[in-house]
């Protein structure tokens, strides 16, 4: 049974998300070490001593990229937290380094800790007073009653229905292959490497665009890329610093693809957001002024959320209706900033193109409304069901890593299909594949495949 | 009725079917007096049903019977009358044996055997009640005769006994299988001591008059050439046999026309029938109702010996009125004539709800007594058999005051049908599948002596010399696969030309014997042609190391299974755990578990209604219960 392993190699980001300007991946478990060593540049760790704290360079194996520059603490056990060996990768804060950091960690093989396990395992291995032994329970009962509802609950509409999908046409393939294998003689049509490929083909294409379109799950990871738009002097500037400063979110600068592109990664009241071209805006105030409106355009057309911001101490002008003319209008926020002075501003206009909820009340100099843009955010991006941005983190990576998972299954199995191994070892593959989604759905094998196999096929003697 | 002490013995089993045989045999070798009863000595091994031991997971179970020192590997080599090995081309974990049997010499073989053996006492009669102190702990059994024998442990191995009886059509006999007698005392018993009892029921076909057969308008089915023993102690010349074939035919629209037409008189469909069928051997009409668009059903015609006529008409198992069975069995091309000898029946019997039991197969509310076989609830000569000689072992192991021995599902299929019957229960007769095993890569039948011939030789089944030949064979194993590992094949002009007439791609440089075996498309067998320094050795030997070398990656990676599934297994619950006293529990999963018991963490974590929340709440329980008994 998956999850319930005692001493696998677990791994989270043990910092809360877009605070601070360090996060902390940790590592428990035997060997997590020399898992760590795997992706680290800067020296052999499996060969330093416990306790001591090592400067390097966390690196995708696949591509021998640079992830982040990183401090690594090793502790070996007994005397660590979970009394088992433990490896701290401090990173640069923010959800890029430590996303990806951990990312890769879980592509060696680590297993993303459930809620409390670090704790658990603490406990378990003797290092906590029996005295916290409840509030251990208390912790897993709300992890599985939360967990389980909010996992159900974020795999909303079309992905739950496909991921089942997918799993109820795999389980059809397995109990074709495995009544071949304990009916031999039955005259059931067996699987041919032909079928096979073409099915498991299907399927595995369709997990992948699934796992492209986890559209939430990016959005955590890598923030929703957002322009802030409007014309000169209506605040974008001190909405910008208002936003970085005020709450002190700063997470890290990533260079863009060209020079002068810097986005910046902020916290807007838990949801990450991905600021497009903020160098521009602070040195020109104007974005459409410096790159020109085609660029402008194209950002725009980039970014999952477009922030518009519209003066209101004056009607609304040509330059603003220019700008409403080529936007697409589906992802716009209008901001109505500088309600502070209190000018009387006739939204009808407005009104005719956004609805209500997309246009909020801001004073950028005083930072009021931005309680509300954020409540916005969340609904229109995360289903309005955040309860904190690390929740929602975990599972939206847990899925994630499940389907990652389930496609590597099954592209093993095609595999297996292609160089012709014999059935018995495709249906091993699956089975591997099917357990993967069945952690995203929430069930397992068991009964499953037998009910199948007796409902879909005539067998007696 | 006035009793008599008749005798005092040490195992007690009740029925002599192919549990009783395993679990008597298994027993008296150990060296403990033995009485085995049966309701009619000339059931003893009898085989109501198919002529045929072993098939797919069937077969490994067989082979692992074998390997722990049990009988049914041998007899089945000593009658079969034709062999197969099944699933060749789907993968080494899946290659199962199949055997016809000549059931008369089956019986035969295994009733001189179990008078051969030292120990044994066979006996006719009906037991019909357990006795037992006031400590729940069994002390004797009371027959229908009068007699009762002190005992100090019982095995059930009742089979399809119990209050049985056989429907067709209206017609209702009370008997057993086969027109035996029925076992109407022993449930009465059973429920005065608390025991839950379901009822179950299957079903066998009609048996023909070969002679009134067509076989030109079927497809003939022979054995294979090339025979492999069901037993490792046996080798393939010494079993050679001229080999009887079977026979493949099909029903037709007639055939279900019929059928549909009847089907009011059938007792299923009618509601006289209260037990539940096994949905994988349903009967004609069954599969005709619920596959209403298939256009045929297979039907093999097998013998049911060499000295008879008799033959088994698998695939048409019914429960119809006998007129109706007539004249749909004559609708099958080559069977227009037919000729009926046995009428087809639907037996239902009295089982038990087997999450009674322990892993040991011993009930949990009663000491000394255990159950085995068709009346635990599965289906299947195998699986009783497999189930006998457990029970017959942990009896002992009982008596002796040691642990019981308990195969998990990393170490054999009978492992598996263990675990699943005792922890899941099952609302229908329990079948063995390959399906059913998760890590069946490494419980291939072909290493079935490998997992447990040291098991079988601690218990003291296996004898030293056989220990000792299995320790050279396996010593054999590993210098093979040291020599594949270790031989250099150079990119030479033969060794090309070997590649490209087996469409494998050509080398560039050298590469180890090892790396072609690995190549899906080459077999150790071809690879003799550019192998010339290979020894001479027997076929089990390179067998082993070839498959080993063959499926290196997966074998690996399903070890590495095992290995988490270990660490669960290692984490025991105590057997006397009150689980309403664990804080945090869900209610149904402290309900599960106070029936079960399970025996480990891992154990506990297979039951139905228990998350991993609620194994995660035990493990701590564990802990602070070590905490407290430490500090």
């Amino acid at each position: 049974m998956k999850g319930t392993s005692l001493d696998d190699i677990i791994a989270a980001i043990s910092t809360p998300l877009g605070h601070g300007g360090i996060s902390i991946v940790r590592l428990s478990g035997s060997g997590c070490v020399a898992l760590a060593n795997e992706v680290f540049r800067g020296g052999d760790l499996t060969k330093k001593e416990s306790h001591t704290i090592h400067f390097g360079h966390i690196v995708d194996p696949k591509t021998n990229k640079d992830i982040d520059e990183v401090l690594v603490s090793i502790m070996l056990a007994p005397r660590t937290y979970t009394r088992e060996d433990v490896v701290e990768i401090n990173c640069h804060g923010g959800y890029q380094a430590a996303g990806k950091t951990l990312e890769v960690l879980l592509s060696q093989g680590a297993r993303l800790a459930e809620r409390g396990e670090f704790t658990k395992r603490a406990f378990l291995n003797g290092r906590i007073d029996l005295s916290q032994a409840e509030a251990v329970i208390d912790l897993i009962e709300a992890k599985t009653d939360l967990g389980r509802q909010s996992a159900i609950n974020q795999l909303e509409g079309g992905l739950k229905k496909k991921v089942y999908d997918i799993r109820d046409r795999l389980l059809s393939v397995m109990a074709s292959i495995e009544v071949s294998i304990d009916y031999p003689e039955h005259d059931v049509e067996e699987e041919t490497y032909e079928s096979l490929k073409e099915k498991i083909g299907g399927l595995l294409e369709e997990t992948n665009s699934l796992l492209s379109s986890a559209n939430q799950g990016k959005i955590i990871r890598d923030g929703i890329s957002t322009v802030i738009l409007g014309k000169p002097n209506v605040g974008k500037s001190s909405l910008l610093n208002f936003l970085l400063e005020e709450e002190r979110a700063i997470v890290t600068d990533i260079a863009g693809t060209t020079r002068d592109t810097v986005e910046e990664m902020i916290n807007i009241g838990g949801v990450p957001v991905r600021l497009a071209d903020t160098a521009g805006i602070r040195s020109t105030e104007d974005l459409v002024e410096k790159i020109g409106v085609e660029k402008s355009k194209q950002y725009a057309k980039n970014a999952d959320l477009v922030l518009l911001v519209i003066d209101t101490s004056t009607p609304l002008s040509a330059e603003d209706r220019e700008i409403l003319s080529w936007v697409d209008r589906e992802k716009v926020l209008v901001l109505l900033n500088k309600i502070d002075l209190g000018t009387d501003f006739d939204t009808t206009e407005l009104d005719q193109m956004f609805p209500k909820e997309n246009q909020i009340s801001i004073s950028a100099k005083e930072g009021t409304g931005i309680d509300a843009l954020s409540e916005r955010l969340k609904e229109m991006f995360l289903g309005g069901e955040v309860e904190s941005s690390e929740e929602v983190r975990i599972n939206q990576v847990r899925h994630q890593t499940a389907l990652q998972q389930a496609k590597e299954s099954m592209e093993k199995a095609l595999h297996t299909v292609e160089i012709r191994m014999p059935v018995d070892f495709v249906s091993m593959d699956l089975m591997e594949a099917y357990e993967h989604y069945g952690e995203i759905t929430g069930d397992s094998v068991d009964e499953a495949l037998i009910d199948r196999i007796f409902s879909e096929f005539c067998l007696g003697k | 009725m006035s009793g008599y002490l008749a005798d005092t013995c040490d195992v007690v089993v009740v029925g002599g079917g192919h549990a009783g045989c395993e679990a008597a045999l298994a027993a008296a070798r150990l060296g403990h007096k033995t009485i085995l009863f049966s309701i009619q000595l000339d059931s003893i091994a009898m085989m109501p049903c198919n002529p045929s031991i072993g098939g797919s997971s069937k077969g490994h179970l067989v082979r692992e019977i074998d390997a722990l020192g049990g009988e049914m590997g041998k007899n089945i080599d000593k009658t079969f009358i034709q062999t197969k090995m099944l699933n060749t081309g789907k993968g080494p974990a899946v290659y199962s044996l199949r055997a016809q049997a000549d059931k008369n010499r089956y019986k035969e073989a295994m009733k001189q055997t179990l008078e051969a053996t030292e120990n044994l006492i066979v006996r006719q009669d009906e037991v019909v009640e357990i006795l037992t102190d006031e400590t729940k702990t069994v002390c004797g059994i009371r027959t229908q005769s009068g007699a009762q024998y002190n005992t100090k442990t019982v095995i059930i191995a009742a089979g399809t006994y119990l209050k049985a009886r056989c429907l067709y059509g209206e017609t209702i006999i009370h008997s057993g299988p086969n027109g035996m007698m029925a076992a109407n005392g022993l449930s009465q018993s059973l429920l005065d001591l608390g025991i839950r009892l379901f009822r179950f029921k299957t079903g066998t076909p009609a048996r023909i008059d070969g002679k009134t057969i067509d076989y030109s308008k079927m497809t003939i089915q022979h054995g294979d050439k090339k025979i492999v023993p069901f037993s490792f102690e046996n080798k393939a010349e010494d079993i050679m046999r001229e080999q009887v074939p079977c026979y493949l035919t099909y029903t037709n629209e007639k055939t279900h026309e019929i059928i549909r037409a009847n089907l009011h008189r059938s007792p299923l469909y009618s509601g006289v029938i209260e037990g539940t069928g096994p949905r994988y051997c349903p009967s004609i009409e069954d599969k005709v109702v619920r596959f209403a668009d298939k256009e045929r059903h297979q039907i093999f015609i097998e013998p049911e010996g060499e000295g008879t006529n008799e033959m088994y008409v698998q695939g048409m198992s019914s429960s119809l009125p006998e007129d109706v069975q007539i004249a749909l069995y004559r609708t099958v091309p080559g069977l227009e004539h037919c000729q009926f000898m046995r009428t087809a029946y639907a037996i239902e019997y009295d089982c038990i709800d087997a999450t009674q039991l322990k892993l040991s197969l011993e009930f949990k509310a009663i000491h000394g007594l255990f159950g085995a076989g068709q009346f635990n609830g599965t289906s299947g000569y195998e699986e009783a058999a497999a189930q006998g000689l457990i029970a017959g072992i942990n009896a002992v192991q009982y008596i002796e005051q040691k642990e019981p021995l308990v195969l998990d599902r990393s170490e054999g299929y009978i492992g598996v049908l263990i675990d699943d019957i005792v922890t899941k229960g099952s609302k229908e007769p329990y079948r063995m599948m390959t399906s059913r095993a998760e890590y069946r890569l490494l419980l291939r039948q072909d290493n079935a002596d490998e997992r447990l011939t040291k098991k079988g030789y601690d218990i003291g089944l296996i004898s030293e010399e056989r220990y000792q030949r299995f320790l050279q064979k396996m010593a054999d194993v590993e210098q093979e696969k040291e020599r594949i590992y270790a031989t250099g094949i150079a990119p030479k002009e033969e060794v090309q030309a070997f590649l490209e007439a087996h469409h494998s791609t050509p080398l560039k440089t050298g590469v180890k014997l090892a790396d072609l075996l690995k190549r899906p498309e080459l077999t150790y067998e071809d690879l003799a042609e550019i192998d010339p320094d290979r020894p001479a050795l027997p076929q089990e030997v390179w067998q082993q190391a070839a498959i080993q070398i063959k499926y290196e990656g997966y074998i690996r990676q399903q070890k590495q299974q095992v290995e988490q599934f270990k660490k669960l297994e290692k984490r025991l619950l105590p057997e006397d755990m009150d689980y309403s006293e664990v804080k945090g529990l869900r209610l149904e999963a402290m309900q599960k578990l106070n029936v079960i018991k399970p025996s480990s963490i891992g154990h506990a974590s297979r039951i139905a209604g228990v998350s991993p929340a609620d194994v995660a709440v035990l493990l701590i329980h564990l802990e602070q219960k070590k905490g407290n008994t430490h500090g």
